[in-house]
């Protein structure tokens, strides 16, 4: 047991221990500071900004740069809709896929400019190499810069006083993407190729099976079959099995997954480059890729606290936002590794198996790899729904009640335990202005955050970027529950169908992405709907946040005397964190109620 | 205020108008401007026509239910109007008096000042800005003005229920008077400064009754925040009717889940609470501060007064008692203390300011000097004059003199006397303390230097104390020289000072604050303090000041004490806590709610739910009931906190976020389960459920 514990340990540690570095060079490379990659990087920069005209000292208003956000992610959508209906008459088309349907399209398209990566398909057995290559990861690329901009104009609206200008949109894409994901991306890719993830552009291979297998006439595969390969006759029990048919053949799908793993996992994107994910023994090979995935899902996120930190001249503050993240994430870590190393009364057959021995796997192993065992799952599961990334190294749907009940409700909090690269930090900071403004006015004072009054404009805002995710959560599922048709995408019935029902709405909701594996989100009514609600939950908070950026901006710096409220307290990140946890249980506590919490109390009772 | 209205709760007449004024604010529009309790008043519609739609055999749930749950809601809203009515009831009763002092009478208008008996009789209400009157002894002031000619006694208790006459007079800032005040002796010519329905008496009327009362911005940003819980509440139920529906066909059941029900979950969960207490927390507030005799002119001022970090406080009558007194006599050049003292008393025996009848006091106290009559001695006493700066008397030849050291000085030289060095030193040594030296001659010999020093008002240091621990910063402003005013500052243990204070020495130090992000709160009564008045976040202009400072302020102090200010920070700060307090203590409610209604809800589709009935409510209906009733009742029990406002503690900001957080956020997780559970056993045991 000491053993799991240390491993857990072990993980949060290199998170920490990697994010703080990390920070200070985000930090400065933000605010045009000299760094060590200066001398290399910043003539591409420039170079950058001289072919495309953008003006680098551009002050753009919150209105502008919102403008900007919207057109870039939109123009991206556009290119990559086309690309995937027009992809069997393209070139870099080695399988030779045919186009994809629309539904699927407007779908995928809206899935990766909204950094979600929703996966409604296969990807090794939809898209072509051009698509996942010039279409999937560039959105893995800039749909994660675009959050970090975002994120950057809040800081700036922050620090400023009496201005009106938050920077320029195309400069802080430009800088994030040059200086912070190519770098860093790099590396990792060239880790991962190491470790034994795929990186070719061949098309897939096809290899002879060690052993034959037989599978019926629909693709089954026939239990205590005996094979006679010579005679191409297949028997059970002595009984020849008529229509049966002998593989000896296995197809390797391969294609350049280790460059797209690596920002899918650094970008919080999650799309996997195959349809299991960081499942797949080619995408995630061993434990050495896997804590190379796993810790990479984290670290821009958690290092940008220490950005905001340093950037907002608060290092408390940072350090505070921090604390209350990584408090939120070891409670639902630990809860989800709790709940899979006791599994279920079913699994333990009632006493007579003892999952919990010492040196087995034990636990819930079902759905989970055993290259990973259940530490190293229940930890890519909880950093997974924490972040936005939706990456997946064990099937959710396989979790206990309680286990998945923690993913799920970590996508439905909003995204803002790390949350997504820029987009759960600015989460959290509209969650901290909510916070400050209940605690403020229990001192006695019109609330302030960081010196900026807050008052009805930005009230408003703060409460649409953190309802956004609950109300789109709520209204879509709330549809679908009501339309027969969507029962039959579901794997399971009773409570745990209405559980994969509710998590794929919140994965959407929470621009997260992952699936609970099980249910079949490739229907035109699915396709839509989930695509219009990953739409809503990632511009709106955009825009929002851009909002109260430009309205904080303008605003005067008030003193800080004992009168004002601490912000960066232990008081104050126990508040944020009761907060965000409150609005979430309020807003699904019903919803919970009739899925993972129901099987639970049936799976005990 | 002319009727101090205490314990307003068991004022019966009051309350009977509020029970009949919550029921006459059920009109819709009225309802409209409160979206949360909007929310309620549509959902009592709602469950209403369900019950009446149950009568015809169309039935969401049991009809007894229905019915029950439609009275409940319904009064949850008249519970949530009656909490506004009686907040504005001591408005309302502070406005009919005030509407007693404000009758048309016949004022006596004159065209030209020099022809004084020359009076055209017009109506008040025809008055016109400028126009120029007469008011005699006896007769009520007709409309705000200033005074331009004349002095006299005046009667202001219908204002500001101080029953002691006033003194106006024509210049200086004694000069303003109010419509509906009454001249007791002599004669006042007064210019018109308001018309009819403009004046004071009108904007008073209207702040204390709550007709003018705008939303503030704080209130604002807190409606919108209850807001967009309710909506989310809504789509919590409405996406739960549909869960329900979907979960049922799964089970292979038929749907349990009543609208009926599912809008007791919405009223529940939606912050009720804090929605039906939000206007009577503000009007409260207004409220508090007319009872102190502060008049605000918006309720902005009173929130403004919360954030306030930095008080400009007048040194006198806030810091220091009203005046210096004599505190030591220092003889020089050989003289005794007891020549000196002797002296002394007999140059004040005519002085009649504070600080010459300081002086008779301290002689008798330390050398038990008698007082004596002028006429005794034959005695002629000389007043103190701008010109010569000192006042004394003349008496058998003799003359004394007491006056500041330069002028003395300046009399004794001129006069062949010797201002020697030690009287030098000795008036120095006052000035470095702090004190202020009052030199004495007798026969332009110098004896000595008497000691004024201002009295400090005690437990003033433990104020200021718990001021700053507050993070409020407090400023002196006094016209005393650097010194003197250093030493005082330091004794009384204010921040900082402002000594030799001119007006505009006050408006920049205030800018200067300003700038650096401070928001500043001072008092002033003087037409020149109108601009540093204007500038300040929160500026308290006296009832006794000018017309300007009156406009240029954002409140009026109708009893003109220095020391209000201290009070009208508390009340600000003091309303925005109680809105923070009740919010926390209304959302932190949800949690037991949804215990208590989720399993009930669900019981049909799942009924190993019941583990989530941790308060074991006796069945499906009365957990709904009893959650439904409690949020009800909450609203009344919590109408005396509203109206009081919560307990204020002079404390740092920390200390008191802890207390308020386990009082109103701890309080408020415990509070219904112990009472839904109570109401549950209260409804089993009546047999109702």
């Amino acid at each position: 047991m000491t053993g799991t514990i240390l491993q857990y340990v072990f993980y949060l540690a290199v998170l920490v221990i990697l994010a703080v570095p990390l920070g200070a060079y985000i930090g400065k490379v933000m605010n045009g500071e000299k760094t060590f990659l200066s001398k290399l990087l910043n003539p591409c920069e420039k170079l950058v900004y001289k072919v495309t005209r953008v003006k680098s000292d551009e002050q753009m208003t919150w209105k502008k740069y919102a403008v900007s956000v919207i057109l870039f992610s939109g123009i991206g959508f556009i290119f990559l809709f086309l690309l995937q209906l027009l992809q069997g008459v393209l070139p870099g088309n080695p399988q030779g896929l045919s186009g994809v349907s629309w539904d699927l399209s407007f779908n995928t398209a809206v899935s990766f400019i909204t950094n979600t990566n929703w996966q409604a398909y296969s990807g090794e057995s939809t898209l072509s190499y051009l698509t996942q290559a010039v279409g999937l990861t560039v959105q893995n690329f800039v749909s994660a810069a675009t959050g970090i901009a975002v994120l950057f104009a809040l800081i700036r609206g922050f620090i400023k006083v009496k201005a009106n200008g938050l920077g320029s949109f195309w400069v802080d894409i430009t800088r994030i993407i040059i200086h912070i994901l190519l770098p860093i991306n790099l590396v990792l890719a060239i880790c991962l190729a190491g470790g034994g993830v795929v990186q070719s552009f061949k098309p897939a291979e096809t290899v002879s099976l060690v052993e034959p297998i037989a599978v019926t006439a629909d693709g089954t595969a026939i239990e205590d079959a005996v094979i006679d390969e010579k005679n191409n006759i297949v028997t059970v029990n002595g009984e020849i099995v008529m229509g049966a048919e002998i593989i000896t053949e296995q197809v390797v799908p391969l294609g350049a997954a280790a460059s797209q793993v690596a920002i899918k996992q650094t970008g919080t994107n999650g799309g996997g480059f195959y349809g299991v994910n960081s499942a797949h023994p080619l995408e995630n090979p061993n434990p050495w890729t896997n804590i190379l995935e796993m810790l990479s899902i984290l670290l821009i996120p958690a290092a940008l606290c220490f950005t905001f930190g340093r950037n907002v001249k608060n290092r408390r503050q940072g350090l505070a936002i921090f604390t209350a993240m990584f408090i939120c994430l070891a409670l639902a870590l630990g809860s989800i590794a709790v709940s899979e190393q006791v599994a279920t009364p079913q699994l333990s057959q009632n006493g007579a198996v003892n999952i919990l021995a010492e040196n087995q796997a034990g636990g819930n192993m079902e759905g989970k790899e055993t290259r990973f065992g259940i530490a190293s799952s229940s930890t890519w599961t909880a950093f997974t729904t924490a972040a936005s990334n939706g990456s997946v190294n064990a099937m959710h749907d396989s979790y206990t009640p309680m286990g998945g009940m923690v993913a799920m409700l970590l996508i439905q909090l909003g995204e803002v335990v790390f949350g997504g690269v820029g987009c759960g930090l600015y989460g959290m900071l509209a969650f901290a202005i909510l916070t400050v403004f209940i605690a403020g006015l229990m001192v006695g004072r019109t609330p302030e955050f960081l010196g900026k009054k807050i008052e009805p404009f930005e009230m408003k805002w703060a409460v649409l970027v953190c309802l956004a995710t609950p109300i789109a959560i709520l209204v879509s599922s709330g549809i679908a529950a009501a339309i027969p048709s969507v029962a039959d995408s579901l794997n399971n019935s009773g409570a745990h169908g209405f559980s994969e029902m509710l998590y794929a709405f919140s994965s959407a909701g929470g621009n997260n992405g992952s699936a609970f594996a099980g249910f079949n989100g490739n229907t035109v009514f699915l396709n839509v709907t989930l695509g219009i609600v990953m739409l809503f939950s990632r511009f709106l908070p955009i825009i929002g946040t851009l909002a109260i950026a430009g309205s904080l901006a303008g605003k005067k710096r008030i003193a800080t005397t004992a009168g004002t409220l601490s912000t960066t307290n232990g008081l104050f990140v126990f508040l944020l964190v009761f907060v965000v946890i409150l609005i979430g249980a309020l807003s699904f506590f019903p919803a919970l109620a009739l899925g993972p919490i129901a099987e639970f109390f049936s799976s005990i009772a | 205020m002319s009727e101090k209205t205490k314990g307003t709760l068991t004022n019966k007449k009051m309350v009977g108008r509020a029970i009949k004024d919550s029921f006459i604010k059920l009109n819709p529009r009225i309802q409209a401007k409160n979206p949360v309790m909007l929310l309620v008043y549509i959902s009592a519609i709602l469950t209403t026509i369900l019950a009446i739609v149950a009568l015809f055999g169309l039935r969401d749930a049991g009809i007894g239910y229905t019915l029950a749950i439609a009275v409940i809601l319904w009064f949850t809203v008249i519970f949530a109007n009656f909490a506004e009515a009686i907040a504005e009831g001591r408005g309302k009763a502070q406005a009919d008096s005030l509407r007693a002092a404000k009758k048309d009478v016949e004022a006596h208008q004159i065209l030209d000042l020099d022809k004084k008996d020359n009076i055209i009789c017009v109506s008040s209400s025809k008055l016109k800005k400028d126009d120029i009157i007469i008011v005699k002894a006896g007769e009520q002031i007709p409309a705000d003005g200033d005074v331009i000619d004349g002095a006299a006694s005046v009667d202001e208790s219908a204002i500001t229920g101080e029953s002691a006459p006033v003194i106006r007079e024509s210049g200086g800032d004694r000069s303003a008077v109010t419509g509906g005040t009454t001249v007791l002796s002599d004669w006042l010519v007064i210019k018109v400064t308001s018309e009819a329905g403009e004046s004071f008496l009108d904007k008073m009327i209207a702040m204390v009754e709550g007709a003018s009362r705008k939303k503030t911005p704080n209130e604002i940003a807190l409606q919108i925040f209850l807001v967009a819980l309710s909506i989310i509440f809504i789509l919590v139920t409405m996406s739960l009717y549909t869960y329900s529906v979907f979960s049922a066909k799964q089970a292979g059941i038929a749907n349990p889940t009543s609208i009926t029900t599912l809008v007791a979950l919405l009223v529940c969960l939606a912050p009720t609470t804090i929605g039906a207490l939000l206007s009577a927390i503000g009007i409260a507030g207004m409220s508090r501060l007319n009872q102190a005799n502060v008049l605000a002119m918006s309720g902005r001022a009173i929130e403004a007064a919360g954030d306030v970090d930095i008080l400009m406080l007048d040194k006198t009558g806030t810091i220091t008692l009203g005046n210096r007194q004599a505190y030591a006599f220092c003889p020089v050049d050989g003289t005794s203390s007891e020549e000196l003292a002797d002296a002394s008393q007999l140059s004040s025996l005519a002085d009649e300011t504070p600080e010459g009848r300081s002086v008779v006091i301290l002689a008798k106290e330390q050398f038990g000097i008698r007082g004596r009559k002028l006429s005794d001695k034959n005695m002629e006493f000389v007043p103190f004059t701008a010109a010569t700066r000192m006042s004394g008397v003349n008496f058998d030849g003799n003359e004394i003199r007491k006056g500041a050291a330069d002028s003395v000085k300046e009399y004794v030289i001129e006069n062949g006397g010797i201002y020697s060095k030690e009287c030098d030193d000795a008036v120095k040594e006052i000035s470095n303390q702090g004190g202020t030296p009052l030199v004495v001659a007798k026969n332009h010999k110098v004896l000595g230097v008497i000691h004024l020093k201002d009295i400090i008002k005690q437990g003033v240091q433990e104020k200021f104390a718990d001021m700053r621990k507050m993070g409020i910063k407090t400023i002196m402003i006094t016209g005393d020289n650097p010194l003197t005013a250093a030493a005082i500052a330091a004794e009384a243990g204010v921040d900082d000072f402002l000594a030799e204070a001119t007006p505009e020495g006050k408006l920049k130090m205030i800018r200067d604050f300003q700038t650096k992000g401070h928001l500043v709160a001072m008092t002033g009564d003087g037409t020149n303090d109108a601009p540093a008045l204007a500038q300040a976040d929160v500026a308290v202009a006296m009832n006794t000041g000018t017309q300007a400072a009156k406009e240029a302020g954002n409140m009026v102090d109708l009893d003109s004490s220095p020391t209000k200010l201290i009070e009208i920070v508390r009340i600000g700060k003091q309303l925005l806590m109680t809105r923070g307090s009740l919010t926390t203590f209304s959302i932190a409610n949800d949690l037991a709610k949804y215990f208590a209604i989720i399993p009930a809800l669900f019981l049909g589709i799942y009924p190993e739910l019941s583990a989530l009935n941790i308060m074991s409510l006796h069945s499906s209906q009365s957990a709904v009931l009893s959650a439904i009733i409690y949020n009800a009742l909450i609203i009344v029990a919590l109408i005396p906190l509203a109206l009081k406002g919560v307990k204020y503690r002079e404390v740092s900001a920390s200390k008191l976020l802890k207390r308020n957080l386990l009082v109103y956020g701890l309080g408020g997780f415990i509070a219904p389960f112990i009472f839904i559970k109570l109401i549950d056993i209260i409804l089993v045991a009546l047999g109702l459920a």
